[in-house]
């Protein structure tokens, strides 16, 4: 592999598991251990422990700090609570994604965005260019490990390991637990559609929470997973992935992402932007799809109706869990009513298809 | 190098295919143990018709993982007289057993002197240690 690819902290652990590592985001990552439908599978019966510690921190404190970050993402800042987390996107001047983001709010004047892997670099220098006022911004991103434990099995677990159990967070809070002595950040949010948590350590920590998380839930069925997997889970959640659905052209709206986008009025950056692109006539809409006819889609193949062209999948794959090859991409709204029959464009081919609600069952 | 079996009564072409000799001029044709431990779970495989021509060298279909679509390429040049139907609903069995339950297709060779042009057990030993160190 390549010299110039970085390591996670917990680099030898996937070694030492016999993963399957590839080069992602700049990174050397595990894409599986044992097999992806094995992981996914496994995530959604017992829990999965993910290594994505390539995804970016990047923090803000100070008493300007709410404000700063209200204004440079679009859902709303202003009433998150501290030991809360939201979902949003940060946006261009012209409503296009620089990328989706998890704003956590740690304290009054403290909070943090965690960022793609592959957008770390634009998003702190996006953030660095817009910041003013009484606050400090500092990209932890290289100092800070990620490991997510996702399945219904991952309470349990953290219940077992937790100095104090009582104190787990709820859905979409985060709370700072001690395990074996180490302070462990745990965000109960995921990317997977299955409940579970987001577990923020120093670098230091992160192999022996690693070691500590799987050997303790051994019998409770909890394993690594890889990022095959995470693919996989997300994409029956329909989570979007930038760079896929997401990317500096699309705005949140063409995503279907609405609920994270606060009025326009509350003036952020791309709220203008989002304004004028209101009066597009028949804009590109995010569908979910599933295979009629015998094949898989995926992404850039061009998606057919009546012969023409109307848009491309952005995602697909066969989902493990429901046995199916399911989908998304992009069709112009007048065309993305659920029930719809569409054909996908698999080498040469058009194989039916049709829209359905998402998330997938 | 991994344990990768490589039974030493096939030839073997460099794409990872496997061709079994049977009577008159037949062969059955897979992927190998290393070809299906590289491309992960198989999810897909999409072979030709019955009566569909192949060329040596040339794609006769196309094999999918999760995460990826890989063609298949045409060892010899003939025309296809069977295919695994069974393939069709079990893919996994690519995985599971390639070299008996997990075959992809029958040809009648027009040219059986190609055969001489296939790697033995050894040399394609020979060839997948080369492209894992």
């Amino acid at each position: 592999m390549s010299e110039d690819l970085r390591r996670t902290a917990l680099h030898e652990r996937h070694v030492a598991a016999g993963a399957r590592l590839v080069p992602f985001a700049g990174f050397e990552m595990p894409v599986q251990y044992s097999s992806i439908k094995e992981e996914h599978v496994a995530v959604r019966e017992q829990a999965g422990l993910f290594d994505v510690s390539h995804m970016g921190q990047i923090h803000f404190d100070g008493p300007d700090a709410i404000a700063l970050v209200d204004h440079l993402v679009s859902c709303d800042v202003a009433t998150l609570g501290v030991g809360r987390a939201r979902y949003g996107l940060m946006l261009a001047e012209d409503g296009g994604c620089i990328d989706d983001v998890m704003v956590s709010r740690t304290a009054e004047d403290s909070l943090f965005l965690c960022v793609n892997a592959s957008n770390v670099t634009a998003c702190w220098d996006w953030v660095r260019s817009r910041t003013h006022g009484d606050v400090r911004v500092e990209n932890r991103s290289d100092e800070t490990s990620l490991l997510a434990l996702q399945g219904p099995a991952a309470r349990p677990l953290l219940e077992r390991l937790a100095s104090e159990p009582s104190i787990l967070p709820k859905r979409f809070r985060l709370a700072t637990v001690s395990i074996d002595g180490r302070s462990v950040l745990v965000s109960a949010t995921g990317y997977t559609g299955s409940p579970g948590y987001e577990l923020y350590v120093a670098n230091g920590d992160a192999p022996g929470l690693w070691n500590r998380l799987l050997e303790t839930g051994h019998d409770l069925g909890v394993r690594p997973a890889g990022l095959g997997a995470r693919d996989t889970l997300r994409l029956e959640a329909a989570l979007p992935l930038y760079g896929h659905e997401l990317d500096r052209e699309t705005t949140p709206f063409e995503a279907r992402l609405d609920r994270f986008v606060k009025p326009l009025e509350r003036d952020f950056v791309g709220a203008e932007g989002l304004a004028r692109r209101a009066d597009e006539p028949d804009p590109r809409r995010l569908v979910g799809f599933e295979m009629v006819g015998r094949g898989i889609a995926r992404a850039d193949y061009p998606i057919v109706r009546d012969g023409r062209t109307i848009g491309r999948v952005t995602s697909g794959a066969p989902s493990p869990s429901l046995g199916k090859s399911i989908g998304l991409g992009y069709v112009p709204r007048s065309s993305s009513g659920v029930g719809e029959a569409l054909e996908i464009e698999i080498r040469g081919k058009g194989v039916e298809a049709r829209i359905v609600e998402t998330p997938f069952r | 190098m991994a344990d990768y079996q490589i039974p030493e009564d096939l030839s073997y072409t460099r794409e990872d295919e496997w061709v079994r000799r049977e009577d008159g001029d037949q062969v059955v044709i897979g992927v190998t143990d290393f070809a299906q431990s590289q491309l992960g779970d198989i999810v897909f495989v999409e072979l030709p018709e019955t009566g569909a021509a192949t060329e040596a060298s040339a794609p006769f279909g196309t094999i999918e993982s999760v995460k990826a679509v890989s063609d298949l390429f045409a060892p010899l040049t003939g025309e296809v007289v069977g295919i695994n139907e069974a393939l069709e609903d079990a893919p996994e069995r690519v995985n599971e057993d390639c070299y008996g339950e997990g075959w992809l297709i029958r040809l009648r060779l027009s040219d059986p002197s190609e055969l001489d042009g296939l790697l033995d057990a050894a040399a394609y030993r020979a060839s997948v240690a080369e492209r894992e160190s």
